[in-house]
């Protein structure tokens, strides 16, 4: 009797989260005439309105922009979270604790504060509409990253590195060679969650960016918009288009990506 | 090959009383085999990670053979180590994990292959060498942990519980394939166990820690017949010796009827009277009466655990399990007065 319950409930939310993608997929396929009416399936499926998409906005282009990005991002992010994480795990410092949680403490300032500053640092490096802007702010690590992989480096024992210690390792070793390799579960969580958060930023493309060739997808998306308000159909095969990378990503990562936030202390149970 | 040495060595943790080695002093010879053993908590796995540095001294020294190595990096001290969960490296296989301390030591790729297939074969590890430590049995990683430290051929051992993990029959042959793998390198050896059997067995000498202090050191067999006070007394020895603290009348005491007549020269009012339990006789009309409440019958052996008749005072005994006697039943016990060991009430062996 609780399974039923708890599964009606289950649908319920899957059907709320999944109700709008297949929303947009479906009005991806329809004319824009059909678009307003409430049917799931179109009547005459609209392949061609993908192929518009390529025509309307320099899709290849923003998209290998976008993957550029979130590439650097994610690779900047996992290596200096995971040595920073490892340093406030691991290495014994003078106000190693009172230091990480004035990091950690950062993470209740919203972004939205931090924008002007951020845009005026920007400015100042004369970076702003360059790549720049959308790699080197991301790169260095975040707190959210770090918390997660000191968590982790926390669940270690400490027996691997006094073995390491002993074999002659320095801390640098023991960090890269010994300890590293255990924590692929942190990092495939930290990676897709990272991926996902550059992939889907549009606050600071959007103040950051302006010209065409080397703007993100998000960012193209809005600009088609701007330019062909009633063509919906169109918009949601660029919405779908977008979103796949993300499905793909996620579909190649999930099972590691489960076990990581299991193995976190992040999980549910 | 070299001789370990504490001098006066001292570690106390940080906001703690009580040092957890309190100025300790031992010296293991030249390829001895020295097992340090102890209740736990009693500071002997914190005195092997002082050798291995992985632990300060807050005041003496650290020798390995002639030279001083309390301040030395433990990468620097010629030592290997053996850890109680083996600590292999888990994301290596067998042979990566043989090599990796050669590796990090810029050792020739050649020497590190020779020793690596040595160790090996010596370790009956030929088969796994390509397996990672999760595939092995826990006999096998066992045995991997052996390993790693032998291909470094270090000047001294350390092994910390090694075979704790281990089931009892595993235990029993593991043991004595690393007595006969000490004896064959001849690597001086600092061996901490809980485990009284396994520090009887293998070590040349056994030190015995009581709360970070050393209590005796000396060959097994001179730890069981002379302990140097009640704490060694009741250490050594399964199941622990009787100790019967007794009043002092006239230069002798009683045990039950048995009157026991002490050395010359003694005085206090009381005194500490030990008997092990296998060194009692069943029978007769010497001795004391005890009423048995229990009987653990081994196959060999039956242990009777009983009180004195007269005074309640418990009492184990160890007698032959071929027909022993019953619970409820009433038996009399006598011992040879050289079986006696007497020790102050300040827990000193009198001699």
């Amino acid at each position: 009797m609780r399974g039923v319950a708890l599964y009606t409930a289950l649908i319920g939310v899957a059907w709320c989260a999944l109700f709008p993608i297949l929303w947009a997929l479906s009005g991806s396929l329809k004319r824009e005439s059909e678009v307003a009416t409430p049917t799931l399936l179109p009547s005459h499926p609209q392949w061609s309105n993908y192929g518009e998409v390529f025509s309307l906005m320099p899709f290849w282009r923003m998209f290998v922009n976008t993957v550029l990005y979130a590439g650097c991002v994610t690779v900047g992010q996992v290596f200096f979270c995971s040595l920073a994480g490892y340093a406030f795990a691991r290495l014994p410092f003078r106000g190693r604790d009172t230091l990480f949680v004035l990091y950690l403490a950062t993470l209740m300032v919203p972004l939205t504060v931090t924008v002007i500053p951020q845009f005026i640092l920007m400015r100042t490096f004369g970076w702003t509409d360059t790549p720049w802007a959308m790699i080197v702010p991301g790169l260095f690590g975040s707190a959210f990253g770090t918390y997660l992989m000191r968590q982790f480096f926390r669940t270690l024992p400490t027996d691997l590195e006094e073995a390491a210690i002993l074999d002659g390792c320095t801390p640098w070793q023991i960090y890269w060679r010994i300890l590293l390799p255990q924590t692929k579960p942190a990092i495939v969580v930290l990676a897709v969650l990272t991926w996902v958060n550059v992939w889907n930023d549009f606050l600071w493309p959007l103040v950051m960016i302006q010209n065409k060739s080397i703007a993100t997808l998000n960012l193209g998306l809005v600009w088609m918009q701007g330019q062909y308000v009633s063509r919906w159909p169109v918009l949601m095969a660029a919405s779908i288009l977008i979103l796949l990378p993300l499905v793909l990503v996620y579909a190649i990562a999930q099972r590691a990506f489960v076990r990581g936030i299991a193995g976190t202390g992040f999980g549910g149970r | 090959m070299a001789s370990v040495s504490f001098e006066q060595a001292t570690r106390r943790y940080p906001g703690t009383t009580r040092p957890a080695v309190d100025h300790l002093e031992l010296t293991a010879g030249e390829g001895e085999f020295l097992v340090v053993v102890g209740p736990s908590g009693c500071g002997k796995s914190t005195a092997l990670r002082m050798v291995a540095g992985l632990e300060p001294l807050d005041s003496g020294r650290i020798l390995i053979g002639e030279r001083d190595v309390t301040d030395t990096d433990p990468k620097d001290r010629d030592i290997a180590m053996v850890f109680q969960n083996y600590a292999l490296y888990p994301h290596m296989t067998v042979a990566q994990n043989l090599a990796f301390a050669l590796k990090v030591g810029r050792i020739p790729r050649a020497t590190i292959r020779d020793r690596v297939r040595d160790a090996a074969r010596l370790l009956e590890l030929d088969p796994y060498l390509d397996r990672k430590p999760k595939d092995l049995s826990g006999g096998q990683r066992q045995r991997v942990a052996m390993g790693r430290a032998i291909v470094r051929r270090p000047a001294v051992f350390l092994m910390d519980e090694p075979l704790s993990n281990l089931d009892a029959k595993l235990r029993v042959q593991t043991r004595n394939q690393i007595a006969a793998l000490q004896l064959r390198l001849a690597t001086t050896t600092l061996y901490v166990t809980h485990d009284q059997v396994e520090a009887m067995t293998m070590g040349d000498r056994v030190a015995v820690l009581c709360d970070g202090v050393l209590q005796q050191c000396a060959p097994p067999r001179e730890l069981y017949r002379n302990p140097a006070n009640i704490f060694v007394a009741g250490f050594i020895g399964s199941p622990a010796m009787n100790l019967f603290t007794l009043p002092i009348l006239d230069g002798s005491v009683r045990l039950g009827e048995v009157r026991i007549s002490l050395p010359r020269g003694i005085i206090g009012p009381d005194i500490v009277v030990g008997i092990r339990p296998e060194h009692f006789t069943v029978g007769g009309d010497a001795g004391f009466e005890i009423d048995v409440d229990m009987v653990e019958e081994l196959g060999a052996d039956a242990y009777l655990y009983g009180r004195m008749s007269d005074s309640a005072t418990p009492v184990i005994a160890r007698v032959d399990g071929l027909d022993p006697p019953q619970r409820g039943s009433r038996v009399r016990l006598r011992t040879a007065p050289d079986h006696i060991h007497f020790f102050g009430t300040d827990g000193l062996r009198i001699d």
